[in-house]
């Protein structure tokens, strides 16, 4: 029998793309978890049907760009993106909303690309915007949190999805709006108030946010990415929210902690900034994208007209990904810095 | 303790380094064949010394250096050379290459052999030459002459010698095995390099996952100025770059050398080997190399000698050949595939990998780069991986260039990362050899580039040249045609001034071509003459002393005598045939006169004319010129002449045809008149 011919290495570590995918799945549990008891099955469902229909979209898409069906849908890519989309879609969205939202996230801001790899932006967050400008109602119908208001079931669950004219769930604004509506009360005064706030910051959402970092951290834990850009981001944003928190106006924008632990911090933080596609490579490159994306979610939070800014931040720092790699080669062995980065 | 210093990246694969040091060395013994090849190191093959049927001895000489950059070859055994020839070696491209191929006698008899036990008696030059005579080169995979990594040059300060017992491949147990069998020697050899480079700190450094190793060389390290640094293990802390950095904390600068920044390295093998051949006088002539892989039942080191045919080596190892798809030299992160199993063993062979499937897979197809940059994490040269693969898929190769491609030592670490699969060594080492051949075919053509242009340049210039004469010429001629429009029928003083001279100077060249024959001829007799003298000169004594060339001189002195003959007669010729010629030439007391006198003859012939018949005149002879051009021209061009004669002959065609048009106008002004 004729010896085979290859090249070194001939030794390979244990990772794969699928491997890595299925590991940030598992670690997105204890957030789906916890907002499952705090919000419901709304998030489940939002899942489960966003999975189906990502997966119908990345087999028709690799269908009309002729690539191997089995070989592209084992790498978990899509399943990703419809969590990840799927999670920060308000509770008991109907079908047709998850829909429009997992086929802009793959086939458009995915295939249309070039497909894995080649996306310059972070698929699951073009979904969102684009249903965030498109249906701005049904994006900021956010269901009250477990103990504040009534929480529907399972069934409700699905009909909400699926029969969406037949469900009345309650909805209410989040911790985030209210503190960005607030313009006559101290935050104490509003914290009062508002039977939505919890010990740090909205019931529930503290929780969520929690659970997203212990996800977070267990990937950081497997080495699954390094922590400059998610760390960088925290810090960001930190900083900002105490560089202008004056103490608690009717003005504050929130206290750093309020910020961390409020809207999608944790989850943007370690899934979405994390991204590796969409995201600066090198270290230093992945520490300047991760701040920045903290300072604009702290800016568009307080100074924009959305609630929730981790979307925007992320797609403006995609662009801007290229150009940080450009300038933040890191220094090669036995040359000096500065050199060849004309 | 000394500090030491971490490097970027890094992996940890599975060792599997203990399925191999089980058990101690095992001598594998004299194969019924041995193949060396003339090139086993770095730099120019070495040239046989023996030919096909020779017997040789057991560390005889074979083959020797050529060059400086070079090692020479000896019998690693004695026996019959039985081939000089191409045979397939060890090679990651599988190519063949010669050898000396020796078939066995198995009573393993050495050629008689010295070493000195006390080098320290020799000067550095001598200890060099034992080590460049012995053939050593780099054991360690890379196979650099010893010799010539040893000689500092003037100038050069090295203040560590640094001896790599790291060994950081997993796999790989040659040196471990030999630090914990043979640390004296290492040591010895360390030591006698240390005498040669003189270095601040002599260090042998060593990953602690050779526990046994490292107590072994302490021990024998104990009482000389050897020190044994111990670091942590991760791969490639052996790689020679990285090496220094962890013991010195310093980097060897790009496209730079360790000596660079005051290192030399050498691998502990070589230090054996080195011990060896100045102590012992022997020559390289085997080596320690680790038979492992799950398809061989026992994995183990063998004492090799070079050239044994790696069959032979596996069939002792009890290798099954079913098993294995793939037969690797060397580690599974840098070692690469042979051939064929019957390629030979050599001096950089410091392992034979022969895996399972199951242990190696085959590679899975390469999914998307996710750019999760897991690869610039692991690379110890600090490059961005990911990026070069981008830039080498669209074969952008500036870019390349400036993330520093060249900078890759090919460890392997990206690709073992790379969760997509993708053969990133294999893209950077395409790209490498594109570029250099890119860069060697530039150079062709600039230089073809610099040749053109020169050319070009010297065509110009003499088109520019002849072009200017042409029209010097024309205007000559337009001026002649106005002068003569001008004069009418007045005698034409510029005309008749070149006829004066043309006159004068054929009669010159006639003058001194008969002078220079008649010299000719007259020299040749008397050069002849005295040849033919000198000639019966030696024959004379030749005949004397009853040599055996006397029929040899006698041909020459006949053959000189018959030439001597013929120049006579055409000297007599010459002068026979000329001896009337200076009367018909009224004597003239020279030929310039002569010259002289003739233009004035033909002068006075002239005045006789009337001005239209001369100008009639004038334009026969033209016209005649011309035709004689012009069939010359057909001539040329029908025969290929080279283009500067058929250039040659159409400017004179043109030329002529310019006077005439001249001469007509002339004729017709004279006849208006």
């Amino acid at each position: 029998m004729a010896l085979m011919r290859i090249t070194s290495p001939h030794a390979h570590g244990p990772m794969s793309t699928s491997k890595v995918m299925l590991n940030v799945l598992l670690a997105t549990i204890p957030g789906i978890v916890v907002l499952t008891h705090f919000f419901g099955f709304g998030t489940i469902v939002n899942i489960l049907w966003g999975s189906v229909v990502a997966v119908a979209c990345e087999a028709l898409a690799l269908k009309l760009r002729r690539r191997p069906l089995g070989f592209y849908l084992k790498d978990y890519s899509a399943l990703v993106t419809a969590t990840l989309l799927c999670v920060a879609l308000p509770p008991y969205s109907p079908w047709w909303l998850i829909a429009v939202g997992i086929a802009s996230a793959i086939l458009l801001s995915k295939h249309l690309y070039g497909g894995l790899g080649y996306n310059p932006f972070n698929p699951a967050m073009v979904g969102y915007v684009i249903l965030l400008i498109s249906f701005p109602v049904q994006m900021t119908a956010w269901a009250p949190p477990r103990g504040v208001g009534e929480l529907p079931g399972l069934m409700q669950a699905l009909q909400a999805c699926f029969t969406p004219a037949a469900f009345d769930g309650a909805t209410m604004a989040t911790p985030l709006d209210l503190l960005k509506q607030n313009n006559s009360l101290l935050v104490k005064d509003l914290w009062q108030q508002s039977p939505q706030f919890g010990r740090w910051a909205g019931i529930g959402w503290e929780w969520a946010n929690l659970a997203f970092l212990a996800g977070g951290a267990w990937l950081l834990y497997r080495r699954i990415f390094t922590w400059h850009a998610p760390l960088a981001m925290l810090a960001g944003l930190a900083l900002m929210a105490a560089l202008f928190n004056d103490g608690g106006s009717s003005a504050s924008g929130g206290s750093p902690l309020f910020h961390l632990l409020s809207g999608a911090t944790m989850f943007g933080a370690f899934f979405i900034v994390t991204d590796p596609v969409t995201s600066a490579v090198s270290v230093r490159g992945r520490l300047i994208y991760g701040a920045m994306i903290g300072i604009l979610v702290y800016i568009i939070r307080v100074r924009g007209n959305y609630p929730d800014a981790v979307a925007f931040a992320v797609l403006i720092m995609n662009f801007a990904a290229p150009f940080i790699d450009y300038y933040t080669q890191p220094r090669t062995y036995g040359h000096q810095r500065g050199e060849g980065e004309e | 303790m000394r500090k030491v210093f971490g490097f970027h990246g890094g992996i940890h694969p599975p060792e599997n380094k203990h399925q191999s040091v089980r058990t101690p060395i095992a001598d594998a013994g004299i194969p019924p064949q041995l193949i060396i090849p003339l090139s086993q190191h770095i730099g120019a093959p070495a040239v046989p010394v023996v030919a096909v049927g020779d017997v040789v001895l057991k560390g005889q000489l074979i083959a020797e250096p050529e060059g400086f950059v070079s090692v020479p070859l000896h019998a690693p055994t004695s026996g019959t050379i039985v081939a000089i020839e191409e045979r397939q070696i060890a090679h990651p491209s599988g190519y063949q290459a010669p050898c000396i191929v020796i078939a066995s006698d198995f009573n393993d008899e050495w050629i008689p052999h010295s070493g000195t036990g006390d080098y320290r008696d020799l000067d550095k030059a001598q200890v060099i030459e034992r080590i460049r005579a012995a053939g050593i080169a780099g054991m360690g995979g890379a196979g650099f002459p010893t010799a010539v990594k040893l000689s500092v040059r003037e100038g050069v300060k090295i203040d560590t010698l640094i001896i790599n017992g790291t060994e950081c491949e997993p796999y790989i147990t040659a040196d471990d095995i030999l630090m914990r069998e043979r640390a004296t020697q290492i040591v010895a050899g360390t030591l006698i390099m240390q005498q040669l480079i003189e270095p601040s700190a002599t260090l042998i450094g060593v990953e602690d996952n050779k526990p046994e190793g490292l107590a072994a060389l302490r021990s024998a390290a104990e009482g000389t100025a050897v020190e044994i640094v111990e670091f942590p293990t991760k791969y490639p802390s052996g790689g020679e770059k990285q090496l220094i950095e962890i013991l010195t904390g310093k980097q060897v600068p790009s496209g730079g050398l360790p000596a660079d920044v005051g290192v030399i390295c050498q691998n502990v093998g070589t230090a054996v080997a080195i011990y060896d051949a100045v102590v012992l006088g022997r020559p390289l002539i085997s080596r320690i190399t680790t038979v492992t892989g799950e398809a061989v039942a026992q994995a183990q080191n063998f004492e090799v000698l070079l050239g044994t045919p790696m069959s032979y080596l596996l069939e002792l190892a009890g290798y099954q050949p079913q098993e294995s798809r793939r037969l690797i030299m060397g580690g599974p992160m840098m070692g690469f595939t042979v051939p064929s199993p019957d390629v030979p063993i050599v001096k950089t062979t410091n392992c034979l990998l022969a895996p399972t499937e199951k242990e190696f897979p085959t590679p899975a197809p390469a999914q998307a780069c996710i750019r999760c940059g897991m690869c610039a994490q692991v690379c110890p040269a600090s490059l961005l991986p990911q990026q070069m693969f981008w830039f080498a898929q669209g074969k952008e190769f500036e870019k390349l260039e400036n993330h520093n491609l060249f900078d890759c030592i090919e460890c392997g670490a990206c690709s073992w990362v790379c969760p997509s699969n993708i053969p990133l060594v294999q893209y950077y080492r395409a790209s490498k050899a594109e570029i250099l051949q890119l860069r060697r075919d530039n150079e062709k053509s600039e230089q073809a580039r610099i040749r053109f242009e020169a050319r070009q340049e010297r065509l110009a210039a003499a088109e520019e040249e002849k072009e200017a004469k042409r029209a010097a010429r024309k205007k000559a001629a337009e001026e002649r045609a106005q002068q003569a429009a001008a004069d009418g029928g007045e005698e034409d003083p510029i005309q008749a001034a070149i006829d004066r001279a043309k006159a004068k100077k054929a009669a010159q060249v006639t003058g001194s071509a008969d002078e220079s024959e008649l010299e000719k001829l007259e020299k040749a007799v008397v050069t002849t003459r005295k040849r033919l003298e000198t000639a019966s000169g030696k024959l004379a004594q030749a005949r004397d002393q009853g040599s055996d060339l006397v029929q040899a001189l006698q041909t020459g002195v006949d053959k000189t005598r018959a030439k001597l003959d013929a120049a006579e007669k055409a000297l007599h010729d010459y002068q026979q045939a000329n001896s009337d010629a200076p009367m018909a030439k009224a004597a003239p007391t020279d030929a310039a006169q002569a010259a002289i006198e003739k233009a004035m003859a033909a002068r006075s012939a002239e005045a006789a004319l009337s001005p239209a018949e001369k100008a009639r005149a004038q334009l026969g002879k033209l016209q005649q010129r011309l035709e004689k051009s012009r069939a010359k021209l057909a001539e040329s061009r029908d025969s290929g002449a080279e283009d500067k004669i058929i250039e040659a002959l159409e400017s004179t065609v043109e030329r002529l045809s310019e006077k005439i048009a001249a001469a007509e106008q002339e004729l017709q002004a004279t006849e208006g008149a």
